[in-house]
């Protein structure tokens, strides 16, 4: 379900670099995650900064407990995953909810829209009423120009008013994987 | 053989300033039995969650020493943690595992560790560079000294699995109330609720 590299088949976000600037605007350095395709500018373009701090998990729990972790040190963070990875989260989502940490993750979508692998689907289909189960907002973004302002809402509204929102990226957006 | 309630309230009479996070079961209870503390935060769930919710406020707070007390069936539950720690490498965080070879909270059924499974191996192997078994009263002197010079900024992350005996002493119950127990350990950095 991860990418070893920035994959040579997939298209190239133009967003990367957007995101980048919304997340040092928010004054988020701290980005767990598990690779995926759809993030690799945002983890490239991370570990290229010394003030980010991003964190490769071997599981995706890992980043939401890092993240509640995080903001009992009093920092901000944003957990980068793919739609399978939700499945792993979420008994440990279940802190969020205990604690009302403020929390964000965007997840790129497989499974959703143009999927060449069957075997994304179920993951895929069930991403945000699993989330939505444990108690998260979702949001989902299939147009560019939504993509800045909805994440923008979600790092307002987890760190102005301890929420905890979920930003699914389409592969309406992300684009689909070509095999 | 160590008594899970004695090396606890050993360590956290060292600690220091040191901020602790509990895993879920009796390791929140020890160290509630040891003397209730703001700068405790307890998992009363979320198993397998307490190493990393320790590297995570260790990464935020860098001059501050994290500890993390957990059971066995709990690090085992969380494992590819001690993974992610060996590549970040945070000098201010130690991870102590209460290794009494049972999930206790369950009904005593057998964990991993009696069939051989070695944790501090794995730590080792993760990169962890203190790594101690401890079995004994000298051991247990050797990790104080080692979170000793951890709080003076000294010898990087420590793991250590301390063998206790398989007990269940009187339970000792932290609030269970998370968003409480998150606003108290956040206060005592200065950090006020939102």
């Amino acid at each position: 379900m991860a990418e070893a590299v920035a994959p040579k088949n997939n298209p190239k976000n133009s967003w990367g670099a957007d995101l980048f600037t919304l997340l040092k605007r928010h004054e988020v350095r701290f980005l767990p995650f598990v690779p995926d395709a759809g993030h690799a500018d945002l983890i490239r373009l991370a570990h290229e900064d010394n003030d980010m701090q991003p964190v490769v998990l071997t599981t995706e729990e890992e980043g939401v407990a890092l993240a509640c972790g995080h903001w009992l040190g009093g920092k901000k963070s944003v957990l980068l995953m793919q739609s399978s990875g939700v499945g792993n989260t979420i008994n440990m989502l279940s802190m969020l909810a205990n604690c009302r940490f403020p929390f964000v993750t965007l997840v790129t979508m497989r499974g959703e829209f143009g999927e060449f692998n069957s075997w994304q689907v179920p993951m895929g289909r069930a991403t945000p009423e699993v989330l939505k189960s444990m108690g998260l907002s979702v949001h989902t973004v299939t147009q560019e120009d939504q993509l800045v302002k909805t994440i923008d809402a979600a790092l307002y509204a987890a760190y102005a008013s301890d929420q905890q929102v979920a930003v699914l990226l389409s592969q309406a957006l992300v684009g689909r994987k070509e095999w | 053989m160590l008594q899970r309630r004695e090396v606890v309230a050993q360590i956290n009479q060292a600690r220091g300033q040191a901020l602790m996070v509990t895993g879920l079961g009796s390791s929140s209870y020890d160290l509630h039995a040891a003397g209730d503390d703001d700068r405790n935060f307890y998992l009363w769930g979320a198993m397998g969650g307490a190493a990393m919710t320790g590297l995570g406020v260790a990464m935020a707070q860098p001059e501050r020493q994290v500890i993390v007390l957990t059971g066995d069936g709990e690090m085992l539950m969380g494992i590819g943690g001690l993974a992610t720690i060996g590549v970040q490498q945070p000098d201010n965080l130690s991870i102590i595992v209460l290794d009494n070879g049972h999930y206790g909270e369950t009904g005593m059924q057998a964990s991993h560790t009696q069939f051989g499974v070695d944790l501090p191996s794995i730590a080792r192997a993760s990169g962890l560079p203190v790594s101690l078994s401890v079995e004994t009263e000298a051991d247990m002197l050797k990790l104080c000294g080692a979170l000793a010079s951890q709080a003076a900024g000294k010898g990087g992350a420590i793991f250590a699995s301390i063998k206790v005996a398989a007990e269940s002493p009187e339970r000792s119950l932290p609030i269970v109330d998370g968003v409480e127990i998150k606003n108290r350990f956040r206060r005592t950095l200065g950090l006020n609720p939102l």
